[in-house]
């Protein structure tokens, strides 16, 4: 494909696109990870919503 | 199931972990469909190739400017409702939203270089955007500053209300006063101007890019409630390590 003389522009563009939505996707996987494992540390401790539960705990 | 069931964060959760692998899925192969229609599609006569960023600048910016309309309508359901997952909705937004503007906010200098024979320019639609990404930036710095997150809802509700005035302002832009920024060629009265040949595969690239924010802002939401839950353990663990 022959994007002509601004070919730098509209790669970079592209480029800047992608790098965009992949910190996004990378961010909100990580954030997901690390939250996990701390609901499994807490899981672990025996600590858990369901036995701690208070009535105004929504959560 | 009505909407009523959704309030429920338990319910919202196990909802979206059925949704959220067919919604990946669907933005995917709307992307595949998207890019090769781009790939087809014919240069502009006067702009040449780069007229192939338009299908991210454009997508992009509907998506900045939509990030914020969920904010505003979430914010409602904060103030109004009090609706807690109202709060999760407008905080997981906030940063999709600002990536979405940002994104749209470097495309338009790279086609604007070549176009216009500048990066930027302070005319009224580029400079109500980089307002609308700075807004992004203050709810994000707001959500962070504040403590207790039903505090923080509030706040950041009122401020988004706030804010939402200048999305009309995006939009009107352009004909409200004189800029370099082209006017409206796809939603105005009278019809698109854009050829098909453009027209289509910029349609299939918005669609892509709504699911995406979609998939993406789902996602999030998740990750706040699952923050929520954290929040209140370490509250909890902190209250029985005080002991009655």
């Amino acid at each position: 494909m022959n994007f002509g003389p601004h070919a730098a522009f509209i790669i970079t563009a592209y480029v800047v696109a992608i790098a965009v939505v992949a910190g996004l996707i990378a961010w909100i996987v990580l954030d997901r990870r690390h939250l996990s494992r701390i609901l499994d540390d807490f899981e672990a401790q025996g600590i858990s919503r369901r036995s701690t539960r208070t009535d105004g705990d929504k959560w | 199931m009505s909407l009523i069931d959704l309030a429920n964060p338990s319910r919202f959760l196990a909802l979206t972990a059925r949704a959220l692998p067919w919604l990946a899925a669907a933005t995917v192969l709307a992307f595949a469909i998207g890019i090769s229609q781009v790939y087809l599609a014919p240069d502009d006569y006067q702009q040449g190739a780069t007229v192939k960023i338009m299908f991210i600048h454009v997508p992009a910016a509907w998506l900045g400017i939509f990030a914020w309309i969920v904010m505003s309508v979430a914010a409602l359901g904060t103030l109004v409702w009090r609706h807690p997952l109202a709060d999760v909705a407008a905080k997981a937004a906030a940063p999709i939203g600002a990536a979405f503007t940002l994104m749209c906010l470097v495309t338009g200098s790279l086609w604007g270089r070549p176009m216009w024979g500048t990066y930027w320019v302070w005319d009224a639609r580029l400079t109500s955007v980089l307002v609308l990404f700075l807004m992004y930036l203050g709810v994000i710095a707001l959500w962070r500053t504040i403590d207790d997150p039903a505090q923080a809802a509030r706040t950041a509700a009122i401020l988004t209300l706030v804010g939402a005035i200048n999305i009309p302002i995006i939009k009107f832009s352009v004909d409200w006063w004189n800029t370099l920024h082209q006017p409206a060629s796809v939603f105005r009265l009278g019809g698109s101007t854009i050829h098909p040949a453009i027209l289509v595969p910029l349609i299939v690239m918005a669609v892509a890019f709504t699911l995406l924010f979609l998939t993406l802002h789902l996602a999030a939401m998740r990750n706040e409630i699952m923050r929520r839950r954290v929040r209140t353990l370490m509250m909890l663990q902190a209250g029985a390590r005080m002991g009655p």
